[in-house]
């Protein structure tokens, strides 16, 4: 299960997903399902098409990478999976680019949906990112969705993400 | 003690810098938290209680209950909004 590429990657650029699966596939004969999701910029808030005119992301280096690490290893310890590759840009983005990728591997697929959904409710409210709109109206920082905080519980986990503190 | 202070998205605009060295007699990170707050603004309003307001230390989030280590890390940011 050894991947000469890293499990996790920050970066500005932009991801192929086609080749990152068939990286992760790594032409191992045990795998016999393949889950990816992939998180794109809305132009859009409540609706309004042209609300989102770009999207800046910022995160903490160092812990962003360590937490992600960790949820893939709890990922690991929960799913029979084969193995997982998460992508997360930062920097400035515009509507309809990619922001986010998951994907997993597993011999049967439902270990791989489950384990892609548990990475992305995970990721949601534990790695340290957060987004900042521009829009006509100026530029708002995204406030954290309730909605998130109950995905990650469905799984077991507090998040708490939202909180008043 | 000496801590390592970090504040990242709208704390980080709110309090005018990134992060900061501090000598601190604080015991907890919501200890920590207090004795910001009580040194007045621009602490005061963006890590008043009553806010989401969260933290981690050494990188991994940390409850406010938690003790606070000499030399750590620590960060103070509003809700996460990734993916």
């Amino acid at each position: 299960m050894a991947h000469t590429v890293p499990r996790v990657s920050i970066q500005t650029e932009d991801f192929n997903l086609g080749v990152e699966i068939a990286t992760l596939r790594a032409q191992d004969g045990r795998v016999g399902a393949v889950c990816s999701f992939v998180g794109t910029v809305r132009d859009r808030t409540s609706g309004i098409a042209g609300q989102i005119q770009s999207m800046e992301l910022e995160h903490y280096t160092g812990m962003t990478e360590k937490s992600i690490e960790a949820m893939i290893d709890a990922a690991h310890a929960r799913f029979d999976i084969f193995g997982a590759r998460v992508i997360h840009r930062v920097g400035l983005l515009q509507p309809l680019d990619q922001i986010v990728m998951v994907a997993v591997t597993s011999a049967h697929r439902g270990e791989s949906f489950a384990a892609c959904e548990f990475l992305m409710d995970y990721l949601k409210t534990q790695a340290p990112f957060w987004k900042k709109e521009q829009t006509p109206e100026g530029a708002k920082w995204v406030d954290a969705r309730v909605s998130d905080d109950a995905a990650l519980a469905k799984w077991g986990i507090a998040a708490a993400n939202g909180n008043a503190t | 003690m000496k801590v390592r202070i970090k504040y990242f998205a709208s704390i980080r605009e709110a309090i005018g810098q990134p992060g900061e060295t501090r000598e601190t007699q604080a015991g907890t990170l919501a200890a920590l938290r207090d004795e910001l707050i009580s040194a007045g603004e621009p602490y005061a309003h963006c890590l008043a209680r009553g806010r989401a307001v969260r933290m981690a230390q050494n990188q991994v989030m940390s409850e406010e209950t938690a003790a606070l280590v000499d030399g750590a890390e620590i960060a103070f940011f509003p809700p996460v909004t990734g993916g």
